[in-house]
């Protein structure tokens, strides 16, 4: 059993990664990481969502009638996703105003919602916060992978401290307009999910075509 | 031919088995350019006619050359005029200096040799930067390098403006030849254009490189907004106050990107791809179909607060990238629809998206790239739509 539940923690970082393999969550990672901070303070929210919900909802799962199912866990997630925004505008408000809407908007996440319809509704609470970790920690990961391309090339810094001092402070650095534009994060995360699967290959899609041989005549 | 004993010689070694079997595509590389290809397509369907893809590639690369001359020629211009007014910088002038030909511009050999010292760096970076990412690419997928990275990296670097930095011109390509081609597949499969990808790269990622007043004309100090920046701002009537006549826009006598000034050039370029049917007709008349007929419209319409509602369609034809564009970026086979029907509509709505986007968008003050770039991403939609449409009318002739 423990080392079922260590492979539910690490599965979703690399083979079984929500972002790369499941191609969920794109939305808040396209617009949460141009700086590494916001995207870090998303990342812990969304795991802890992910974690809870799917705990809480796991708990229930025997008395939720089959029909309503999804209103019951909105109702659960909902309220979590409203008590850390209520936490994140208590004691980091700065960064609660750069992710605006985005914390708000973690309720239509589809990996808190398919951790909880796939996972949640079939196990038992401890497995169902473990994997729920699990996923938050792979969607973490990969915004922590495009924060760190984004901020470190498009504004020269880390978790806002200069590494690369740009030309208009007078070093020389030119940094990279498009990094800070959401569409870029498109390209990062295509990017990764090659350099995953020529890694992993086993996570290659099989073709939808097959390239027939002619002969010459 | 002591060449081609050369190539004989040397060839078992690249082959399966041989020592350098790796870097086959390398030679193979060298090898075709310099001679016509081994296997060149035989069996139908592919084989209509004897043109293949290396002469195809070589026509358009030859199509460029009038392109080309004006790009040395009105850069050296352009430069010269200004060196007039705020001096001469940089090792290009120092080269200039050395060479005692000095920084007349009424004189063609110096603003040609001046022009050369812009244009080729330029080029040079393009073709080895992409180059080597290329050949990597081709070495790991084994596939060939072929001539249609020529065009792509002379279109490439007749598009950006003569000031841009090498190590950006570099990063552009680079871009386009990784993101716009290689990772579909090569080419023949690249859905977007390579060129154009890099140059809208460059274009988001450095903008204050790529456009605004000052990154025209490579000299210190000299700022001057293009004829699409006065007439987004105070209408077109304006140009003629600031001695841009239409003869100069379509001879190509303003400042712009290197290679797109000149409309008289460009359609030299035209004349030549369509007597060859390189370039398709369809699209070209579609193009100026969409864009005679949006801008008509938009000068019946009126308006007063923005002055570009006013801007007649021969404006449009010969400002900005428009007519380098339409003969080079919207004829390209690869990127563009395949039906015919579909290759009007992806040409009217290129001529569509330029007019819509220059005049009613303020952001950006051109839009032929991003107007070729959204049709290469509405071409296979077209084309569906059209064999849709055609499966449905033979349909309806076997009436039951």
């Amino acid at each position: 059993m423990a080392h079922k539940r260590r492979e539910m923690l690490i599965d979703p970082l690399v083979d079984n990664n929500p972002i790369t393999l499941q191609v969920l969550g794109i939305c808040s990672a396209l617009a949460v990481t141009s700086s590494l901070q916001v995207a870090f303070v998303m990342s812990i929210a969304v795991t802890f969502v992910t974690a809870f919900s799917s705990m809480f909802i796991s708990m229930i799962r025997n008395q939720i009638p089959g029909s309503i199912r999804i209103i019951v866990q909105m109702v659960v997630i909902a309220s979590l996703v409203i008590l850390v925004d209520q936490m994140l505008k208590a004691f980091a408000f700065e960064i609660s105003k750069t992710l605006s809407v985005f914390v708000g908007l973690i309720i239509t996440n589809c990996i808190v919602m398919g951790r909880a319809e796939a996972f949640a509704m079939k196990n038992s609470p401890v497995d169902s916060f473990i994997d729920g970790v699990g996923n938050g920690l792979g969607y973490g990961l990969i915004l922590m992978l495009v924060g760190v391309i984004r901020e470190l090339f498009g504004s020269g810094s880390l978790f806002g401290i200069t590494i690369l001092e740009t030309v208009n402070n007078g070093g020389w650095y030119v940094p990279n307009g498009l990094l800070l534009l959401p569409p870029s994060a498109f390209f990062i995360i295509g990017l990764i999910i090659w350099a995953f699967r020529a890694w992993k290959t086993e996570q290659v899609e099989e073709r939808e075509y097959k390239i027939q041989t002619v002969e010459a005549h | 031919m002591g060449l081609r004993n050369f190539f004989d010689r040397i060839e078992p070694q690249f082959e399966k088995g041989g020592k350098w079997e790796k870097y086959f595509p390398i030679y193979e590389m060298v090898e075709s350019f310099l001679y016509t290809p081994k296997t060149v397509t035989t069996v139908a369907p592919h084989a209509r006619s004897y043109i293949d893809m290396k002469r195809i590639m070589t026509y358009v690369v030859i199509a460029t050359i009038p392109c080309i001359l004006m790009a040395l020629y009105n850069t050296g211009l352009q430069t010269n005029m200004a060196i007039a007014e705020f001096g001469a910088n940089g090792w290009r002038a120092a080269i200039i200096e050395a060479l005692g030909i000095g920084f007349d511009h009424t004189n063609p050999l110096a603003n040609m040799l001046h022009g050369l010292l812009y244009f080729l760096p330029v080029y040079i970076v393009t073709l080895v930067a992409g180059g080597i990412f290329e050949v990597v690419f081709a070495t790991v997928r084994k596939h060939e390098v072929n001539e249609g990275f020529l065009v792509s990296s002379m279109l490439y670097a007749l598009i950006v403006p003569a000031t841009t930095p090498l190590w950006q011109v570099a990063l552009g390509i680079i871009f386009g030849v990784v993101i716009g081609k290689e990772v579909f597949g090569g080419t023949g499969k690249n859905f977007l254009n390579p060129a154009l990808t890099g140059r809208a790269f460059l274009y988001f990622a450095y903008p204050a490189q790529l456009s605004g007043d000052s990154v025209w004309v490579p000299v210190d100090g000299f700022t001057g907004a293009t004829a699409l920046a006065v007439s987004a701002s105070e209408g077109f009537q304006e140009l003629a106050g600031r001695g841009m006549s239409w003869w100069d826009s379509f001879y190509g006598f303003v400042p712009g990107s290197m290679g797109e000034t000149s409309t008289l050039a460009c359609l030299l370029g035209l004349a030549f791809l369509l007597a060859t049917k390189i370039a398709n007709y369809r699209m070209v008349l579609g193009c100026l179909g969409g864009m005679i007929g949006f801008s008509l419209l938009l000068n019946w319409i009126g308006s007063d607060t923005n002055p570009m509602f006013a801007m007649p369609w021969h404006w449009h034809l010969v400002l900005g990238g428009y007519a380098f564009g339409l003969v080079f970026m919207v004829t390209e086979p690869v990127s563009g629809a395949h039906t015919n029907m579909g290759r009007y509509i992806y040409g009217a709505l290129i001529g569509f998206m330029v007019v819509m986007i220059r005049v009613i968008n303020p952001a950006f003050p051109e839009g032929m790239m991003l107007a070729i770039l959204f049709g290469n991403v509405f071409a296979p939609l077209i084309d569906y739509f059209v064999v849709q449409a055609n499966i449905k009318r033979r349909a309806k002739r076997h009436v039951r």
